[in-house]
């Protein structure tokens, strides 16, 4: 383990920004904390850094109780959220800030610069003026300024927040391969779930100062814990029912106005009687005009429809439930005209075993 | 806007210029008057008053003063401001707005009324010797102000992430001082030392309230002017001056413009 945090929490004033967070970052992994604005995620990444202290719990970084220990003594470095490059430096003396303490000739130091810059393919930016860098370019060079230290933990604050979406999905990738390539720990903070999905080996989701979950991207979309999560990672379809039986292991839920729901295949099952929240990704559902046999099948008329190139949504309304259900369609076949669905009645069915079931 | 001729503001332009620079610009013309009144037509050129300047003792003595004074009350009104300053834009400190209305209030207080008040204090109730060193706190107090608000301008301006990675990249409080705060501050350190200089060089009325036979080159000149005959060779000296202060405002105005490097993308 790394980074092991145990019990953190932090308050400011009134507000309490981080409660009672724990969780162990593993050697080498590309760990990212994932919640919305406000939900304390940055203030953990400062109390890894050393900004911020906890009020109450511990943190260890390899091993070492960081209590007391200052930002310039800690082994991690960050990417700030802007990036924070001296703008008094040019590209050169920005990257080798950090190795001052190591006290380096000039020609070693002149080598490990342009390594660093050869690694966030930059090279021969040394001389720039901090001026006269790109959002991009800053980016970068913040990243090798980080790296050129060897920190054991590098910390990354909204690191792609500020580059456009081209950009950001480019970096997506290469952020990742270059955290292969140098074999350091990330652990880097966002609000982009498709950031995270796409980066990360592990992830953490936070809301209002607590870790809801921390899996995997495809234990976090398959197997959300709890609403919260669900409803945060991707879009999900919830229905609201109460358990009547439970052959073999599968759950029979009786959801009001939409009739019977059989829901099973994995998970510990609730018990009889108890009320439940059965959610389906849109990708999991199927539009057709009659039920499918065997399937869970709910009468709508679509009322709405979106166009993603790669695929679309039909939003289709339910009585009884309040929110529309999202659909998903791949758009496999090349077609311009579509002729519209909007105002049809159609069937939602999804097998059993597709649907997973939160407890309320 | 029309342009026509007719537009008032194309004359007031230049009458305002005339105003404000003519007079200067006849101590020039007058120092080299071979006579002793300042009067049309001129008597013949000639360049005497500026030579009988180099034999004037008394007035080197108040030259020196005036520069050695000017100079650390500089150093120490920036030291004072920078602290000032640094303490005012990074924290949150109770009764800041007090505290910095009261800093600045010699700034709108008239500096007679600072100059007998002082003169009170210093004489009545603490019974110091007026010196050079009375003129220096005097001076102080007017330019702590001044430097403060260049100072604070300048780190207002700044992102307080730049500190905060200075000390990720391994550097404590005070190398972050000097590696980042520093070089960031200093074209507003620079200004501050021109300008204070400024100010307690060509100061008058505390100088020569709390001033003693010592004193400086603003209270010498004005002590001159009272015999008709030492009239050239003070237009001289002023001259003089006039001509170095414009080659210091333009060498500091270069060197701001060179510490305002428009700045992109770090501010988002």
């Amino acid at each position: 383990m790394i980074i092991a945090l145990e019990g953190v929490t932090k308050s400011f004033g009134a507000v309490r920004a981080v409660e009672i967070v724990s969780f162990e970052v593993r050697r080498g992994e590309f760990f990212a904390i994932l919640g919305p604005s406000g939900c304390g995620k940055t203030t953990l990444l400062r109390i890894l850094a050393g900004f911020e202290e906890p009020d109450d719990g511990k943190v260890l970084i390899d091993g070492k109780p960081m209590a007391g220990v200052a930002p310039h003594a800690r082994p991690t470095n960050m990417v700030f959220q802007n990036y924070a490059i001296f703008p008094h430096l040019n590209v050169r003396d920005n990257i080798a800030y950090g190795l001052r303490r190591q006290k380096l000739g000039r020609q070693e130091t002149d080598e490990l610069v342009a390594k660093a810059l050869e690694l966030i393919k930059l090279p021969g930016y040394g001389g720039r003026a901090a001026q006269e860098l790109s959002g991009g370019e800053r980016q970068r060079v913040a990243l090798a300024r980080a790296l050129v230290c060897r920190p054991k933990v590098l910390l990354l604050d909204e690191p792609l927040g500020a580059l456009d979406k081209k950009l950001r999905e480019e970096m997506q990738i290469e952020l990742r391969q270059l955290q292969r390539t140098v074999g350091i720990t990330f652990v880097f903070v966002t609000h982009d779930q498709e950031e995270a999905l796409t980066m990360a080996d592990r992830i953490a989701v936070m809301a209002k100062g607590k870790t809801l979950q921390i899996d995997s991207p495809a234990q976090l979309y398959e197997a959300p814990n709890c609403r919260e999560v669900a409803g945060f990672i991707g879009t999900m379809n919830f229905f609201h029912g109460r358990v009547t039986a439970r052959p073999h292991d599968h759950a029979i839920i009786d959801a009001g106005t939409l009739g019977r729901l059989e829901v099973g295949g994995g998970g510990k099952l609730p018990n009889i009687g108890s009320a439940i929240t059965v959610a389906v990704r849109p990708e999991k559902l199927t539009l057709s005009q009659r039920p499918i046999e065997g399937w869970n099948a709910i009468a709508g008329r679509v009322s709405a429809q979106a166009y993603f190139g790669d695929r679309s949504h039909f939003y289709v309304r339910v009585s009884g439930v309040d929110r529309l259900i999202a659909v998903a369609r791949q758009n496999a076949e090349r077609s311009l005209d579509d002729p519209s669905t909007i105002g049809t009645d159609v069937w939602i069915s999804f097998a059993p075993e597709a649907a997973i079931l939160l407890s309320e | 806007m029309k342009k026509g001729m007719g537009d008032p503001l194309r004359i007031y332009g230049p009458v305002f210029l005339m105003f404000l620079y003519a007079p200067a610009l006849m101590l020039p013309l007058f120092s080299l008057n071979d006579g002793i009144f300042p009067n049309f037509p001129l008597a013949g050129l000639t360049l005497r008053h500026y030579r009988s300047l180099a034999d004037n003792s008394n007035m080197i003595a108040a030259l020196k003063n005036s520069l050695a004074l000017g100079s650390s009350v500089a150093i120490i009104s920036t030291v004072f401001g920078l602290l000032a300053a640094l303490a005012m834009t990074r924290f949150l400190l109770p009764g800041k707005r007090v505290a910095l209305g009261t800093i600045m209030l010699p700034l709108v207080v008239p500096s007679i009324i600072f100059g007998v008040a002082l003169l009170v204090i210093l004489r009545r109730f603490l019974n110091v010797e007026l010196s050079l060193w009375t003129i220096g706190a005097g001076h102080l107090l007017i330019c702590v102000p001044f430097s403060m608000l260049v100072l604070m301008a300048r780190l207002e301006g700044f992102d307080p992430s730049l500190q905060e990675a200075s000390q990720d990249l391994g550097e404590n409080a005070w190398m972050t001082f000097w590696r980042v705060t520093f070089p960031l501050a200093l074209p507003g350190i620079l200004a501050s030392l021109l300008m204070s200089f400024t100010a307690s060089f060509d100061e008058f009325v505390l100088a020569f309230f709390l001033g003693s036979t010592d004193t400086t080159l603003p209270v010498y000149m004005f002590s001159q002017l009272r015999f008709p005959q030492r009239l050239p060779s003070m237009l001289a000296l002023g001259s003089i001056i006039l001509a170095a202060s414009t080659i210091v405002i333009a060498a500091s105005e270069l060197m701001r413009r060179r510490g305002v490097r428009p700045q992109t993308g770090a501010g988002l």
